[in-house]
Parts: structure tokens; C-alpha cells; sequence
């Protein structure tokens, strides 16, 4: 009943469309009800009328959701008078004083609201933005919520919203205390607390409300398990959402209510997802699971379960910390989000941080501020921005004295000066940092830098952007974007009904907007001013109402949302898996396929998914197998189709069968399928028909294909011939066929991709196979290559061991479907190329048939117009995609840097390890459209130019010779390693799928990995020191110096790890140390060192724990686990090692020394 | 004042180049509409490129010439006639653009079908900026040589 209070006030406020931030994506009804009055009833009856409410039941839809939500904003309003905000202003009782008389009569339920307006509860607000993952949910909170959600059921699905009781609770819960109290969060408890909760109180209530989402490899552990049960029960869709809930819980009606700062009632956020639940859950048990399930964790009590019988399955589950004390609420979270089992990953305790601190600490000074100055008017949102917001923010008086806060606005000068030291690299020889190259730091106000974007998921070549395109010119370095937006990391995972985004460029809400006042928003990329929605004005995580800038949406550079119904085209597809093998002749004799069914059967309750999920199996030779697992047959049954040339799929609905319910026929077939071919002696290869085949198999749903060819494709459509010339391996002139030799890959990827098929190709050839061809397949559809040169289970263990790892991570990590990412940028800049594997769809669209963590983009920008207007340049990458549980969710990345008007910022602000990537994928273009030689051209071009344009533009200089900016130093270093790279290499044999296969992982890699494979990192092992090591949980990890790559640095007695990304060589000298090779490898002498050793074996001793917790370190940071070889200083192996020093002459390259001259000689010309 | 081959040329190299200009305001308004994110590329260059359409079974391909090759065809079948006309000065005129066609179709990225517009690339940038220019161009040179050719067949007409 007061429910329809509240709306109409909002309704008279005038807040009218805030509520649709969406603008023309949002659901229509949104805007409906919203701005006129008759419309809004609807809502009402949402949550208190009862002739609405059976409206209910059915709307499943999720975007009617919204409308529930605005009217809790309402009710969240009422106690703005207490809260800090400027609305605080309104008397008690008619906290709206400000509202128009025009609100309309209020029913029987406003009269109600009325008379009790301070007790009118602050609902539990909790985590219901936070769809808060299960994730984070300790096991025995997972045991309560059932036991929560069980009163729902009672009152199955719909009914508890709209039932008139649920409006009546809110009514009752004001008379009534008791109950009240009861129903309470124990977050709220803290807050009961009285005065607007200083920031202690904040804090706790974000972290309750936010949880974490583990995605990967943070999944490991309890936390992980925990999760998948929750998925597996709520699965049928939508339905973990209700969770939200979050409960009813009232606050107490003690007196501090007034005091108390927000609420919102969590079930109303109940959102679409939890009414689809609702409906969904008809009976007991389905109720039951769907909380359990449900994402969202918040804050509230079992007690409150019971009490809001009404709220049912919304109701919010309980979250972690209850009933707990504050502290411990946070610390509990802290410490389910990150298990102790969890390795100590360097990686993972970055990204920890921002996040855990969140609430507190992690605040700039500014909004700190705010809370002590509730009666001033706004806070200080405006203020958040850096000076260039400043003039919006000047008509708040509250400037003056939040501007102090901002503080070091104007950077950091100091470091700006180191970074532009001129150093002459004819003469400083010892460049190398102590510890690898971290990534310059954007020179913004130290507010913006908290919230910016991690440098590991977004880098920008400059970190200073250039004014205009001339000053770029003058400045001769590439402009673009370095991506990775699908890596594991943990982010705050928002569920909201609207998804606040710009309405003329779309973009999403992020850190950098600025806030005009408490009703607008200035967009940060396009400037145009947008309502700030009614349902955004309530701020989960403080639970206050009125500070839209204190939403994690504006305070995680980082966030993801789960989406509503609006951003589907077609209902979200299950996780759908073919696997396309090889049985030729040639493939038995690689015996791959063992390895590959073991795998498999090891992984198979890994694999992302849900009870949807779906896998086929496909077999080629020279005919193109099928298998029928439909469940119920008591053994495979293969189908064989011999009209390559037309290929058919000879049954529809058995071939691809859902994993859980034909899981034994599944597992026959694996078991079985190794012996099926041994005898083969079919030598030929019709993969294009097998593609075809699965082209067709997947074209319903869409989903993942893994192919797995071992050798050339010699039948049927797009049959390839062996096109490399051994004898030109080595040649120094051009190399031939980098292109592919049909089209016919590119054409069918391209169908692929436009039905969602993502082609993942893993090449296991042992000899020449065309992956310059074969690789188009996986290229255009946003798969990934995979290859193994040589690839054999018993004369290659080395690779059959990769195959093994690489598979196992392939098999379980995270994937996303029917994927797009578009990237925008602040206004005057545009997309210029796209470098990766996907398909470009628009000028800043990418469709991502798979999306994984594993594969990293490349952005060439350019800039049109000049950014003199804007101190502040940013870019968003948001990527739409459906997860392996069938959620769609959007991932945002927001990244924000300063615009510079002078040459020398722009030098200071060069990145130049993004620089080396974006050139990398900038010459491998170059090189299959041209030739090589004009790539490897284009390189040395690129140092020199850079190095000319620095003289030229540092008129002062005295030192003659090769002087470069001190940021820059390691430029040419780079540079001379790219051209001794497989890919862009001459003169040295190089086989050409090898170089082909460089090229894809150069377009694909992560820079951090891609850095490794250009330089690798040198350390020298048997001398290690404790000095400056880390101390992760209760291992040393020690951290030596980087070396040169310089057969000088290597010493006879010496050890020396080098770390090249997917492989890691330890190079033993031939006077090392007896200790080290007795402690560490456990061999007696220098001589009885195993030629082939590839592991290091667990020995106790200190040295060799030490040497093994680096590795280990080395090893947690990146995604497939690398291999391991121990290379004597006498064996054949150590060519392979020394190749990678790229300081060296090499017959066909020059050393570092050389080309430094080589770079100076072309400047002077 | 006869109605000569050379003025029967023109005519028809008049009305041809109506229809080339119509091609070239098509080929603008289609790039344009990619760069402003109306059509997705591979529907454009579906309909750029002349589609070839397998009947099944029936090893007949037929190619259904849809705007780039028939533009490239009409204007090598009317500098064809201009050399019949032996009208040397309009042939030459014409000469660098069908050099132009010549080398861009010889350099087309597609392989397996007759077209000049790969949908992985065309979005890049660079491609984009010169397929506008390109079509921009080829509007102007179309309508330059319109009203020539409008003269020419008048100045056939009058002074033979």
C-alpha cells in the first residue's frame, strides 16, 4: 500500500523518465509508467496492489522488472531528510515537500505513508544491485537460504509480489517494531547505529553488498564448488535472480530509523530475473533451489525469510555476514573471495585490492567529504572529476572546500622528468630494470587513477594523448589500444533493471562522467547531459538514497552487468560443444587422439556449462563420421557420410545430445574411440567437408567447435597443396604464401560467425599443413590456434606434454557466447584497424562468435578532431555476451587519460611495451599484405623515426649519438627483438607454419605473455638473495634481477631460468655449482644431468624451495601452464635457448650494438 | 549532318554513362552506410560484389553480376566502340580509368568469386576512406565525361 505513496511522489517529483538511463534500449515501459501517472499505478500494484498482481505471475519478462525498483527508490526517499543528502531538506513527515501538490491523490496507501513516513523501513537495499555471487557465499549461508526461501514456496512464485499482503507488510512494518526488527539485515544493524554512517559504517554495507565475482582461476578452491552448485540448481534460466531480495528486511522501528540512510527494499529489485524465478518456481523445492542458487547475496537474516512469507523467493538470501559484526562480515568476505588455497598469485592480490578496499579507503578524498556535510547541499559528486570537470561543479558551494581534496591534479612532475631523461643508448649499456617493466601510469588526479582501468586489461600506447592528430605526427609513435577483456579477474557484477547509458552515444555510466547535479549526468565521451534514473539515485552499496555517485557503476572502472531481455536477439543459447577429430591414417600415428579422449574424460565435469549443455562429436578421414548419443541407446552408434562433396547431416536432434543426460554414452565413446582407429589406413584428410558438416551441426544454436587436424586437407571443398618450398626456409628475401591459398576457410568462418560458431583449430602436424589457410577458420569466427609442430606421443614428449596442459585449460576455462565487443572513444578520436581474431562488424564493432580469456585485442586509433575542449580522453570497451550458464552479461572497461597539448608530455607518457605490441600487429599486417621485408622495413623505420622526432623536437641537447627519452629506452632494444622474432625473422630457417603460427599468437597474445615471447626474461638462478623478495601466505618468493639477453650475462658456473612465456628454459653452465644441480635438480654431478630433463623435482632443501616458489610465482600469472626444459651447456637443446638472446649477433642478425648504429646511421640521413 | 557510328557512340556512351553515375552514387551511398554502421559488411559486400550462386548438382555457375563488374564491363565496352569510332581523343581520355579497372581487379583480395571487397577487411580504416574516395572520384570523372560525351555527340552530329 504505501508502495503507491511512494510512486506517486516520484511521479510529481518530476523524476519522471530517470528511470529509463537506458534511453531507446530500455524496455518501453519503462518509460510508460514512469511519466504518467496512470501508468505508474501498475507499478504499484507491483508490490502492494492486489488487482495488479496478478498481472504478475506471468511477466516473466524482465524489463517490466524495472518499474518495481523505481517505486522503491521512493521509499528510500522518505528518509532523505535524514540522510546526507540535499533532499534532507523536507520536513518528516512530508519528507517531499519538494513535490509538487500535482502528486496524485494518494490512495488508501499514501495516507498510510503519510502518518508513519520515519518508520517507513529502509528496506534492505542489499545486494540485489550486486547480483552478488554465490560465489562469494560461505557454504553454511548456502545451507540457510534454502531454509530461507522455503516460506516462499508456500506462497509460490508471483504471488508473493503482488499479493496485497506484501504491500502490506511495508505498512505493517512501520506500526509493528517487532517484526521489524527482525526482518532486519544485520547490515542494517550497523547502520541502526544512528547518524549517517560515517564511513565505517559504508563500508561494511558495500562489502556486504558486494561480492566478488571469481572468475577463473580465482574460482579454484571451496569457492569455486560452492558456485557450481548454485548454478546447477538454479540453472532453468533467470531464475537464480531472485536472490535480490535481498530482502525486505525492515530496519528496526527503533528510533534511528530516521537516522538510518537508505534501503531500499531488495526484493523489489527483485528485478525481471526474480520474477522470472518466481514464476518459474512453482514448487517448493524450485523455490528452494532458486535462492540457493541465486547470485545475489545480501544482507539479511533467515528471520527475515520467515517474516516476508510475502517477499518469497525474492526475498533476499542471506548473505555472509548476517549477523555478524561489521568486521567480520568483511573479513569473511575477504576471505571466501580469496581462499587461502589460492595460489599467490601476484596477479590476483592486484586486482584484489582495488576491489576489497572498495568501500573506504578506496574513496576519493572527495566523497569522503560529503557525508559530513549532509545539510550543504549535494555532496560533492561534482568534484569527483579532475579539473577539467571543474567548471560544471562550480555551482555547488561546497567546491571551495572539497577542491583541497583533489589534490595532485597536475601529476606528478618528478617522474614525468625521469621519464624524459634524455639517454644516449650508444653509451648507457645497462638499460634493463631490475624487475620487469610495469606499466606507466596514466598522469591523471590521484581520484582518477584509483578508479582507472587495470593496465592488464586496458593500455593505451600513450598514456598522455596527443591534442591533436599533428602533435601524434610529430611524435611518430603508433596511437592505439592494447585489450584483454575477457580475462579472469574478479569484478564487481552489477544486476539492475536499468542499465544507465548515455542516449546519444550509448556508452555506459562509468567513473569518469561527470555529475551535473543529483538529476543529470554529463556523459564523459559524447558530453551530452542525461537523466540521472530514479532507480540509480538509490545507492545499493551505501544504501543511501541521493548519491548516484557512490554507485559501484560509478566507482569500479570495471563492472559487469547482467543483462536484461533488451540485449538479447534471441534467448540465450546453452554452452554447445563440437569437437571435430582427425582419424586419419597420419593422426593414429600421432596419437593425439589418446590423449585427447583422456583429457576430455578428466575434464568432462569441468567444462563450463550448465544442465543445457551440449557436445557432439564428429571423426573425419576421407569420409566424415557422425555419432548418435542419444540417450537411451545402450552404445554409440557412428554414422558414416561418404558424399564429401555434398555433405549432410544424416540426423538432426541425435547428433548433438545434452552432456548430463547422455554423460555415459559420452564417456563410452571417448573410451572407445582411441582403439576405433587404430587400424586406419585411410591417409586422406577432408576437413573442409568436416567443417561443413559441423558448420551445419551448430548452425541452430551456435557454440564452440574444436577441430583437431593433423596434416594438410587433401578432399573435398578447400583441399589444400603443399605450397612451402623447404630450400627457402632460410631465405633472406622475401618469404612466400604468408596469405592463405583459398578463401574457402574465410568464407565458411565468416558463416560461422554469423551463426555464433566459434572455430577453434589445434594443428598437430608434423609436417608442412598450410596453417596460413587453415588459420582463417578460427581467425574470422574468434576462435584461437593452437599447433604443435612435430607432434608425436612418443618421440616428442615435450609437446605431448603442452597438448596435455594446454588442452586441460582449454576444456575448463571460462567461455563466452554469441559475443560482440564495441569499443568506444571519446569524441574526435575513431577506430582505425582492429588487430585479433574476430570479425569486424562496424566501425567499433567486433562480433565475437566465442569469446575466451585467454585472447587479447589490438586497436589502431587515429584522431579526427582536436580534443583541445577536454582535458580528459577516454575509452570503453563493453562486451555483450552470453555465459556458459546462459546469463547475458555486459562487461564494461572504462579507461581514462589526460590530454596533452606538448610533445614532451606526450613522449613522457609513451608506453613502451604496448607500443612494441601494437607495432608487432601493425608489421604482421603488413607483412601478408605486403611482404616481409617492407614489415621488417617498417619497423626499423618506426625506432627511427621515433628517435629523430625526439632529437628534433629536444632542441636543447647536447649529447650527440642515439639519445632517447629514459621511458623509451628499451624501444630500439624491442624493436631488434621483433625482427629476430619467428615471425618477421630472414635468413635463418624457419618453417613456414611456425611463422605463420607466431604471427596468430602475436595478433591474439595478452601483451605481458607477448612481451615474454619477444623478450624473454633472464634471471640467474644459483645466487638468488632474499633481498627485496616477496612474501605471499607463508612462501618466500625470491625475485632476482632481470638480465640482459647476452650470452656476456651467462657465466660457465652459473644457472639461468629464462622465462619466454610458454616455455621456460634453465640453462645449467657447465662449472655450475655441485649445491645447486644437487639441490635443486637432484643429480649428483654436471654429468649425470638428463639431457631431456623437464621438471624440477620436489626436494627439500631450501635452495630448491626457493627456486621452485619463483617458478611457481612465474607460473600463477599466466593462463597455460608453460613447460619446463633444463638446456646443458653441451647439448643440442641449446640452440633452441640461445636464439632468444636477442642481444646477440646471430648469422643472419645483427646484435643490439649493430643495430643501434645501423638505427643511428639511417637518422643522420 | 549524318548519323555516323562515331555519333551512334556517343549516344550510347551518353546513356551508359547515366547508368555508370547511377552505379557510382550507389557504390558512395553503400560505403557510406557501412561507415555509419547501417548494414553489416558481409551483406555489403554481398551485394558489392557480384555473388556467384551455385544451383546444386548442376555444375553451372551462374554469376549474377551484380554492380562493380557490370560498371567495369560498360566501360570497357564503350572505350571498345570509341576505338571502333576511331575516336582517339575519347578513347584516350578514357584510357587511365580503364587502366584503373584493369589493376584493381587484378589486385582484389577476394579469391573464389569475382569481387573486389572482402567484408574482414573493409572495415579497416584505410580501405574504407579510399573506397569513399574512389567512389567520389569516379562520380566526378562520370560526370565531367557526361557532358562531354553530350558534346561530342553533337559536335559529331553538326559537323559531319
Amino acid at each position: 500500500m504505501s508502495a503507491p505513496g511512494r510512486t506517486n511522489l516520484r511521479g510529481s517529483v518530476g523524476y519522471s523518465q530517470n528511470s529509463t538511463p537506458n534511453g531507446g534500449a530500455a524496455p518501453p515501459c519503462q518509460n510508460g509508467p514512469l511519466q504518467t501517472y496512470p501508468p505508474m499505478y501498475p507499478p504499484t500494484g507491483y508490490y502492494g496492489a492486489p488487482p495488479h498482481h496478478q498481472g504478475y505471475p506471468g511477466v516473466s519478462a524482465p524489463g517490466k522488472a524495472p518499474v518495481t525498483n523505481s517505486a522503491n527508490y521512493y521509499q528510500s526517499n522518505q528518509q532523505h531528510h535524514v540522510a546526507p543528502s540535499s533532499y534532507s531538506a523536507g520536513p518528516p513527515p512530508q519528507p517531499y515537500a519538494t513535490v509538487p501538490s500535482s502528486a496524485p491523490p494518494p490512495p488508501p496507501p499514501h495516507a498510510q505513508y503519510s502518518q508513519q513516513p520515519f518508520q517507513q523501513p529502509p528496506y534492505a537495499p542489499p545486494g540485489s544491485y550486486y547480483a552478488q555471487q554465490p560465489y562469494q557465499v560461505s557454504p553454511a549461508q548456502l545451507h540457510q537460504q534454502p531454509g530461507l526461501v522455503a516460506a516462499p514456496a508456500s506462497g509460490p512464485g508471483a504471488p508473493i509480489y503482488p499479493s496485497a499482503p506484501g504491500s502490506g507488510h511495508y505498512g505493517t512494518t512501520r506500526t509493528t517494531t517487532a517484526p521489524e526488527a527482525t526482518q532486519m539485515g544485520a547490515p542494517l544493524h550497523h547502520y541502526s547505529a544512528a547518524p549517517p554512517p560515517p564511513t565505517a559504517a559504508l563500508h561494511p554495507g558495500y562489502e556486504a553488498a558486494a561480492q566478488m565475482t571469481v572468475n577463473g582461476k580465482g574460482c579454484a578452491a571451496g569457492v569455486q564448488n560452492s558456485s557450481h552448485q548454485h548454478y546447477d540448481q538454479s540453472h532453468p534460466a533467470p531464475r537464480s535472480y531472485n536472490s535480490y531480495s535481498g530482502g525486505g528486511a525492515d530496519r528496526p522501528a527503533s528510533g534511528t530509523l530516521s537516522a538510518s540512510a537508505h534501503s531500499s527494499p531488495g526484493r523489489h529489485q527483485g528485478t525481471p530475473f526474480g520474477f522470472a524465478a518466481d514464476s518459474g518456481a512453482s514448487s517448493a523445492s524450485a523455490a528452494a533451489s532458486g535462492p540457493a542458487g541465486a547470485l545475489t547475496s545480501s544482507s539479511s537474516d533467515d528471520d527475515d525469510e520467515d517474516e516476508d512469507e510475502e517477499a518469497g523467493g525474492d526475498s533476499s538470501s542471506s548473505s555472509t555476514g548476517s549477523a555478524s559484526p561489521v568486521p567480520n562480515n568483511y573479513d569473511s568476505l575477504e576471505g571466501g573471495s580469496y581462499p587461502d588455497s589460492m595460489p599467490p598469485s601476484n596477479d590476483m592480490t592486484n586486482q584484489a585490492q582495488p576491489y576489497s578496499n572498495y568501500g573506504y579507503q578506496g574513496m576519493p578524498p572527495a566523497y569522503q567529504q560529503g557525508p559530513a556535510q549532509p545539510t550543504d547541499a549535494p555532496p560533492s559528486q561534482n568534484l569527483y572529476g579532475p579539473s577539467g570537470y571543474q567548471p560544471y561543479s562550480q555551482p555547488f558551494p561546497s567546491l571551495s572546500q572539497l577542491s583541497a581534496a583533489l589534490g595532485g591534479l597536475s601529476g606528478v612532475p618528478e617522474l614525468e622528468v625521469e621519464a624524459l631523461r634524455p639517454v644516449n643508448l650508444l653509451q648507457e649499456r645497462n638499460l634493463l630494470p631490475p624487475r620487469p617493466l610495469e606499466a606507466p601510469e596514466p598522469d591523471i588526479s590521484s581520484d582518477l587513477k584509483k578508479v582507472n582501468c587495470s593496465p592488464q586489461t586496458f593500455r593505451c600506447t600513450l598514456t598522455s594523448m596527443p591534442q591533436t592528430q599533428a602533435l601524434l605526427n610529430k611524435a611518430r609513435l603508433p596511437l592505439g589500444l592494447l585489450l584483454h577483456p575477457f580475462r579472469d579477474l574478479q569484478l564487481p557484477v552489477i544486476t539492475s533493471n536499468t542499465i544507465v547509458r548515455c542516449r546519444s552515444c550509448r556508452t555506459y555510466i562509468n567513473p569518469f562522467v561527470t555529475f551535473l547535479d543529483q538529476r543529470r549526468w554529463k556523459c564523459n565521451l559524447c558530453y551530452r547531459v542525461n537523466d540521472v534514473p530514479d532507480e540509480f539515485m538509490y545507492n545499493p552499496v551505501t544504501r543511501s538514497y541521493g548519491e548516484p555517485h557512490k554507485r559501484p557503476e560509478v566507482q569500479n572502472s570495471t563492472v559487469e552487468f547482467i543483462a536484461s531481455s533488451d540485449y538479447m536477439l534471441r534467448p540465450p543459447q546453452p554452452a554447445v560443444y563440437l569437437f571435430v577429430l582427425d582419424v586419419s591414417h597420419n593422426a593414429v600415428e600421432a596419437g593425439y587422439l589418446k590423449r585427447f579422449c583422456d583429457s576430455l574424460l578428466e575434464n568432462l565435469d569441468k567444462i563450463p556449462g550448465d544442465t543445457r549443455t551440449r557436445v557432439g562429436f564428429l571423426t573425419f578421414d576421407s569420409t566424415v563420421h557422425f555419432y548418435n548419443l542419444t540417450e537411451g541407446l545402450s552404445q554409440p552408434q557412428m554414422l558414416v557420410v561418404s558424399d564429401i562433396d555434398d555433405v549432410f547431416i544424416p540426423s538432426h536432434d541425435s547428433l548433438m545430445v545434452n552432456l548430463k543426460e547422455s554423460r555415459e554414452l559420452v564417456k563410452e565413446l571417448l573410451t572407445s574411440l582411441p582403439a576405433m582407429f587404430s587400424q586406419s589406413r585411410e591417409t586422406h584428410s577432408a576437413l573442409g567437408p568436416a567443417l561443413q558438416a559441423a558448420f551445419k551441426l551448430m548452425s541452430p544454436t551456435g557454440g564452440r567447435v574444436s577441430v583437431f587436424q593433423t596434416q594438410l586437407p587433401t578432399l573435398g571443398a578447400g583441399k589444400l597443396q603443399s605450397r612451402e618450398d623447404p630450400n627457402q626456409r632460410s631465405s633472406a628475401k622475401g618469404v612466400q604464401h604468408l596469405g592463405p591459398a583459398t578463401d574457402f576457410y574465410k568464407k565458411l568462418a565468416l558463416d560461422c560467425s554469423g551463426q555464433q560458431i566459434g572455430v577453434d583449430l589445434f594443428l598437430l602436424s608434423s609436417q608442412y599443413a598450410d596453417l596460413a589457410s587453415l588459420a582463417c577458420i578460427a581467425k574470422y569466427s574468434a576462435g584461437s590456434v593452437f599447433y604443435y609442430p612435430s607432434f608425436h606421443h612418443v618421440h616428442n614428449p615435450a609437446q605431448m606434454e603442452k597438448f596435455r596442459r594446454d588442452l586441460e585449460r582449454y576444456l575448463t576455462r571460462k567461455i563466452g557466447f554469441e559475443a560482440v565487443m564495441r569499443i568506444r572513444c571519446t569524441k574526435g578520436l575513431s577506430i582505425h584497424t582492429f588487430h585479433g581474431n574476430f570479425f569486424v562488424r562496424s566501425t567499433d564493432l567486433l562480433s565475437l562468435a566465442n569469446v575466451n580469456p585467454d585472447s587479447a585485442f589490438a586497436v589502431q586509433m587515429s584522431i579526427d578532431d582536436s580534443l583541445a575542449d577536454s582535458s580528459l580522453a577516454c575509452f570503453q570497451a563493453a562486451l555483450l555476451y552470453t555465459s556458459s550458464k546462459g546469463k547475458r552479461r555486459i562487461r564494461v572497461h572504462t579507461l581514462c587519460l589526460p590530454v596533452v597539448s606538448q610533445l614532451s608530455d606526450v613522449f613522457a607518457g609513451a608506453d613502451v611495451q604496448a607500443i612494441t605490441c601494437l607495432l608487432a600487429n601493425m608489421a604482421i599486417d603488413r607483412s601478408i599484405s605486403c611482404s616481409l621485408s617492407d614489415a621488417r622495413d617498417a619497423v626499423v623505420n618506426a625506432a627511427v623515426d621515433f628517435a629523430s622526432a625526439y632529437r628534433s623536437s629536444v632542441s636543447n641537447l647536447q649529447q650527440s649519438g642515439l639519445v632517447v627519452p629514459a621511458v623509451m629506452r628499451l624501444f630500439p632494444l624491442y624493436v631488434l627483438a621483433l625482427l629476430k622474432q619467428k615471425a618477421l625473422r630472414t635468413g635463418t630457417s624457419t618453417r613456414l607454419d611456425e611463422r605463420v603460427f607466431a604471427m596468430c599468437e602475436f595478433k591474439t597474445q595478452p601483451l605481458p605473455q607477448l612481451m615474454r615471447m619477444l623478450h624473454p626474461d633472464l634471471y640467474r638462478l644459483d645466487n638468488m638473495s632474499d633481498q627485496g623478495a616477496l612474501h605471499l601466505n607463508d612462501a618466500v618468493v625470491p625475485q632476482p634481477r632481470l638480465l640482459h639477453l647476452s650470452a656476456e650475462t651467462l657465466s660457465r658456473d652459473g644457472a639461468f631460468l629464462m622465462d619466454c612465456g610458454s616455455v621456460f628454459y634453465l640453462w645449467i653452465g657447465k662449472g655450475c655449482g655441485e649445491t645447486f644441480i644437487r639441490d635443486v635438480l637432484g643429480c649428483p654431478s654436471y654429468a649425470s644431468v638428463p639431457s631431456n630433463m623437464s621438471h624440477i623435482p620436489e626436494l627439500q632443501t631450501p635452495l630448491s624451495e626457493r627456486v621452485r616458489a619463483f617458478l611457481d610465482w612465474l607460473q600463477d600469472n599466466r593462463a597455460f601452464s608453460s613447460t619446463f626444459h633444463v638446456v646443458k651447456d653441451d647439448s643440442s637443446a641449446k640452440a633452441a635457448f640461445l636464439q632468444h638472446l636477442v642481444e646477440d649477433r646471430t648469422e643472419s642478425a645483427s646484435s643490439y650494438h649493430d643495430f643501434l648504429q645501423h638505427v643511428h646511421q639511417q637518422m643522420s640521413k | 549532318m549524318a548519323f555516323t557510328f562515331a555519333a551512334f557512340c556517343y549516344m550510347l556512351a551518353l546513356l551508359l554513362t547515366a547508368a555508370l553515375i547511377f552505379f557510382a552514387i550507389w557504390h558512395i551511398i553503400a560505403f557510406d552506410e557501412l561507415k555509419t554502421d547501417y548494414k553489416n559488411p558481409i551483406d555489403q559486400c554481398n551485394t558489392l560484389n557480384p555473388t556467384i550462386e551455385k544451383v546444386k548438382k548442376i555444375k553451372r555457375v551462374k554469376i549474377a553480376l551484380k554492380l562493380v563488374l557490370p560498371e567495369y564491363l560498360i566501360h570497357f565496352f564503350f572505350c571498345v566502340m570509341f576505338l571502333c569510332a576511331a575516336e582517339w581523343l575519347t578513347l584516350f581520355l578514357n584510357l587511365p580509368l580503364l587502366a584503373y579497372h584493369v589493376w584493381r581487379y587484378t589486385s582484389r583480395p577476394v579469391m573464389s568469386c569475382p569481387g573486389l571487397y572482402d567484408p574482414t577487411t573493409i572495415m579497416n580504416a584505410d580501405i574504407l576512406a579510399y573506397c569513399q574516395k574512389e567512389g567520389w572520384c569516379k562520380l566526378a570523372f562520370y560526370l565531367l565525361s557526361f557532358f562531354y560525351y553530350l558534346y561530342g555527340m553533337i559536335y559529331v552530329l553538326v559537323s559531319s
